[in-house]
């Protein structure tokens, strides 16, 4: 069980196909396996559904695929701040699928845990339950859900054993967990690999069982929006 | 643009709406005027949820103590607080779908006198994405909109039937603008209170919902 690869092109040799789907990690540009996208990038596949909160910026994180189309069509809650991705989308070049933050989240965790598709009252009464099956219980509208289960997950975490446990820091987790879930197969980046046992397992976040290939930094870690306060305010 | 509109100000629009919040409450703060709410707490212990993974949310780092790791939903760089805990998105939408989190104060393009808010995409316009609105006014006890009475134009965001697609359909209970406050009732909209120079005659002539006594 050698799970521990060089570099990111290595750990994804054999995992890419046109036309996949690639669940991804990250909020904005934080937790996002930045290493990853970059090898992908330069893999040349194409045609691919990505499904990730967001879709970096113009330059950084999967912004990169959209400038080179790579990307047929993107699953996302949130897309403002990316002006190629924008562009991209109104006037008909990439495909997007907008799903609430939440029910994105489910979506993965569920088809992840075997879960073929669950009932949610996010989005009824609204363009995102079109097309959906609406089930009532206790007097309440739901509409039905699908998990989704990707081809391949791409996760970034902050600390690994060999055997693939993951550790997260702060913000920096969201969606990575489920994300990882959700892959037939998980590739996870990380900033640092310490000694199996060094982690104690009451500490650790996701059980190595969800990841099948790991990789260490280093990483850029790119700040979106940069907000401070002066120290005479404190 | 603050200077021409009546009645409250950014600040004291978010003032006021720091009123709805009790002690022990688990509150979601919106970006634009919601996240100003912060400022507005007091003394009352209230625990800060941002929905990309953190309860406890602290003010804005020193400079050079930014961390990339750690960010609230509007991207913007964060600090913990000694009460913070992280969880992953999918927990964080559990609590959020679950009812756990009391309140939600966010902004809107449109409300109407039924409770729809939209607030998520112009079509052919602006197209940003939802994030976690749809969820959130879905889930949370309490739904508070705060923003201005009308738009760049003038023209009226209170009206009887948004325009705009919709975020949620009937969820928004309290309206929270320049020239007051109004809930959301039977039949209508009721005021609760008028802004600091705002009669209701103005209130009403701004306001296209139904307004019911």
């Amino acid at each position: 069980m050698k799970k521990v690869y060089s570099n990111a092109t290595e750990a994804l040799d054999g995992l890419l196909k046109d036309g996949m789907l690639i669940a991804a990690g990250g909020f904005g540009l934080s937790g996002i396996p930045e290493l990853l996208i970059a090898a992908i990038r330069d893999s040349g596949v194409k045609n691919l559904t990505v499904a990730s909160n967001n879709a970096g910026v113009d330059d950084f994180g999967l912004g990169l695929l959209l400038q080179t189309r790579q990307v047929k069509k993107m699953i996302s809650s949130y897309v403002g701040e990316n002006a190629e991705f924008m562009r991209q989308y109104l006037s008909g070049e990439l495909e997007l699928e907008f799903n609430p933050q939440g029910t994105l989240a489910e979506r993965m965790r569920a088809g992840g845990a075997g879960i073929p598709g669950f009932y949610t009252k996010t989005g009824v009464g609204t363009v995102i339950a079109d097309g959906k099956e609406v089930k009532v219980f206790d007097g309440q509208e739901y509409i039905l859900e699908r998990g989704i289960v990707a081809d391949l997950s791409i996760v970034k975490a902050w600390k690994a054993d060999d055997t693939g446990n993951l550790i997260f820091r702060k913000t920096a987790r969201n969606f990575n967990p489920p994300a990882a879930m959700c892959g037939r197969v998980c590739v996870a980046e990380v900033e640092e690999i310490v000694p199996r046992g060094s982690i104690d397992p009451d500490h650790i976040h996701l059980p190595g069982i969800y990841v099948h290939r790991l990789i260490q930094g280093p990483h850029e870690k790119r700040i979106e929006q940069r907000t401070t306060r002066k120290r005479e305010e404190a | 643009m603050a200077g021409e509109m009546k009645g409250w100000d950014r600040n004291q629009m978010a003032a006021r709406a720091a009123e709805e919040l009790e002690d022990g409450m688990y509150v979601n703060l919106g970006i634009g005027i919601p996240t100003l709410v912060a400022n507005y707490v007091g003394d009352k212990d209230i625990t800060l949820q941002s929905e990309n993974g953190m309860l406890g949310m602290g003010p804005f780092p020193f400079e050079g103590e930014e961390d990339p790791d750690l960010i609230n939903a509007g991207k913007q760089t964060i600090t913990e607080l000694a009460r913070t805990s992280y969880f992953d998105s999918a927990t964080s939408f559990a609590m959020i779908r679950g009812g756990k989190i009391a309140a939600a104060i966010l902004g809107a393009m449109e409300v109407a006198e039924n409770g729809d808010l939209a607030n998520w995409m112009i079509p052919k316009k602006l197209v940003k994405g939802m994030g976690g609105a749809m969820d959130l006014v879905a889930g949370v006890g309490r739904v508070i909109v705060v923003m201005d009475h009308t738009n760049k134009a003038g023209e009226t965001k209170v009206l009887k039937a948004c325009t705009l697609p919709l975020t949620g359909k009937g969820v928004v209970d309290r309206i929270i603008t320049n020239l007051g406050v109004l809930d959301v009732v039977p039949g209508g909209l009721k005021i609760v209170q008028l802004a600091d120079g705002v009669t209701e005659e103005e209130l009403r002539a701004s306001t296209e919902a139904t307004i019911v006594d």
